[in-house]
């Protein structure tokens, strides 16, 4: 459970990035976090871990205050994908790449081999093991950087613009492995801007503006909202698009699922097909 | 990171600001020369003291102490070095002349900083590239020089950013012994160069694709001209340069123990 409370932070450069947020992740949730350049998401999502530490306000992870704990403890929990995977990989091999944060936390050898194996399976990285993770292109090094923290199993996953880069098929494989986590009733973060993803997964929407949360709930009501997302600069899912300009024909505005929508076009078909 | 940002130039405008970079740097080698000169207290507090008017004209002080402060660390290592090694050499005793000594090679150090970080605070980074290219340096060296500088700070926020990566991945640079604690840093280190090359090698493509060095004969939109300023700081340049030789030279420095009356 993540709660935040009245978070304002504050960049050494004296920028406000936050300006009083509350917020509470239940466990198990899934969250999509959007907003423009700038809102504040990612410096809102680095207080989960403990990398920053609100300047006012609290920020508790299993009810434990981050202030009071270290990155290193806070991460065995949390795990944190960056947006580039540049910026993490060092090692020689993938699986040594992968093998890091488990060798941090302590796992045993044998156990870091079961973990390794099955982080590299899950991703669909299993024939790179032994390669450099500098020859991958830069959608299987994204995919590296993922397994390197999916590894441990941490409770809640943050992930930072996580589609970028990925083919479809990626993302879908994306998609699925998130909605597997939920059944496991893990948390997960995203913070991105791909409105696409997010209508297919419909998870619960928390939308940021100049380090504020404008708004926060279903992503069936805030996606279909065409003022509150213009407002954030955000398009509306196709599907969304579609169906507000066919409101005409008496057709729910709320619609961005695919499969939603096929079956009440289908039927409208038929209706006036009569 | 601390001392990068004493690096980072800021755009103002101030009698400091409008020098000549060629002039100023000049001033930068002499203070230089004359810090490496001497191995007493007493001038090095003269050269130290010499620079405050260029940090108050320049209206740097902020950006000037922070640089200074990201240099205390190397300061007192090269302090403790010094006391470390002359209670060892000099058979377990510490003389005054020897702490003394040591306090000076560690004020040298810290001129220099500062007398560097005034140079970099007050110049722009397209002032210094128009310098090297009107001392005839190859534009091509004078652009990678100018390009170098400007991405410090580039670099250090990039540190940073790998930094956070790898304490999310449960590394702690804090943890072990020395030797621990240096191969810590090799998981920031290793992204960290990777991405600058990587970067330097798209800035290429990027340069190239906008026609970088397309025709051979360039012309600036700004020349360097020597003005009043300039002049008076030429002199002062001059004046010090004297003034250090002579003093090497022909005087013997007083030491602060036989000044207070210590020994």
């Amino acid at each position: 459970m993540i709660e935040a409370e009245n978070v304002h932070y504050s960049y050494p450069s004296k920028v406000e990035a936050l300006k009083g947020i509350s917020i509470t992740i239940k466990d198990g949730e899934f969250v999509a976090i959007m907003g423009q350049n700038g809102a504040g998401k990612s410096t809102f999502v680095k207080h989960f871990n403990g990398l920053l530490k609100p300047s006012v306000g609290t920020v508790k992870i299993d009810g434990v205050e981050t202030t009071k704990s270290s990155v290193a403890a806070l991460a065995r929990n949390v795990g944190f994908v960056f947006q580039n995977p540049d910026h993490q990989l060092f090692s020689e091999t993938v699986e040594e790449e992968i093998s890091f944060a488990l060798k941090n936390f302590g796992f045993e050898p044998k156990v870091i081999e079961d973990r390794v194996t099955w982080a590299l399976n899950l991703l669909s990285l299993t024939q790179y093991r032994k390669t450099s993770p500098f020859l991958l292109s830069g959608g299987e090094r994204k995919r590296v950087a993922l397994a390197s923290v999916l590894a441990w199993d941490p409770n809640t996953l943050i992930l930072d613009e996580p589609t970028i880069g990925q083919d479809h098929e990626q993302k879908e494989k994306l998609r699925q492995f998130i909605m597997q986590l939920q059944t496991q009733k893990k948390t997960v973060v995203a913070v991105t801007h791909d409105v696409e993803f997010v209508a297919e997964c419909n998870p619960r929407v928390v939308l940021m503006k100049e380090g504020k949360v404008v708004a926060d709930g279903v992503g069936r009501e805030i996606l279909t909202d065409p003022a509150m997302l213009e407002m954030s600069s955000i398009v509306l899912p196709q599907v969304a698009q579609v169906f507000i300009k066919l409101s005409a024909l008496g057709l729910p505005k709320d619609i961005i699922d695919l499969y939603e929508a096929k079956a009440l076009l289908l039927k409208t078909k038929e209706r006036l097909g009569r | 990171m601390s001392v990068f940002d004493g690096l980072k130039f800021r755009k103002v405008s101030s009698p400091i600001h409008n020098l000549d970079p060629r002039v100023k740097f000049v001033y930068v080698i002499c203070i230089f020369v004359a810090a490496i000169l001497f191995r007493d207290i007493l001038p090095m507090i003269v050269l130290f003291v010499m620079q405050l008017p260029f940090v108050f004209l320049a209206r740097v002080q902020r950006q000037w102490l922070r640089s200074l402060r990201g240099a205390a660390f190397l300061a007192s290592f090269i302090f403790i070095i010094n006391i470390v090694t002359t209670y060892f050499t000099k058979s377990y005793t510490l003389p005054v002349a020897d702490v003394e000594n040591a306090v000076a090679m560690t004020m040298r150090f810290v001129v220099l900083v500062e007398s560097f970080s005034v140079f970099f605070l007050t110049t722009s980074p397209d002032h210094l590239g128009l310098a090297l290219e009107t001392s005839r340096v190859p534009y091509e060296f004078a652009f990678a020089f100018t390009t170098a500088v400007r991405f410090v700070p580039v670099l250090a926020e990039e540190a940073q950013t790998i930094m956070d990566a790898q304490k999310a991945r449960g590394l702690e640079l804090e943890k072990g012994g020395l030797m621990k604690r240096i191969r810590n840093y090799i998981p920031i280190l290793i992204p960290l160069i990777v991405s600058a090359i990587r970067r330097s090698l798209e800035l290429a493509e990027a340069m190239e694709s906008r026609a970088w060095g397309a025709c051979k004969k360039r012309t600036n939109l700004f020349a360097l001209r020597l003005r009043r300023g300039d002049y008076v700081l030429i002199a002062l340049t001059i004046i010090v340069l004297v003034v250090a030789i002579y003093t090497y030279l022909f005087l013997s420095i007083p030491t602060i123990a036989s000044l207070i009356g210590i020994v």
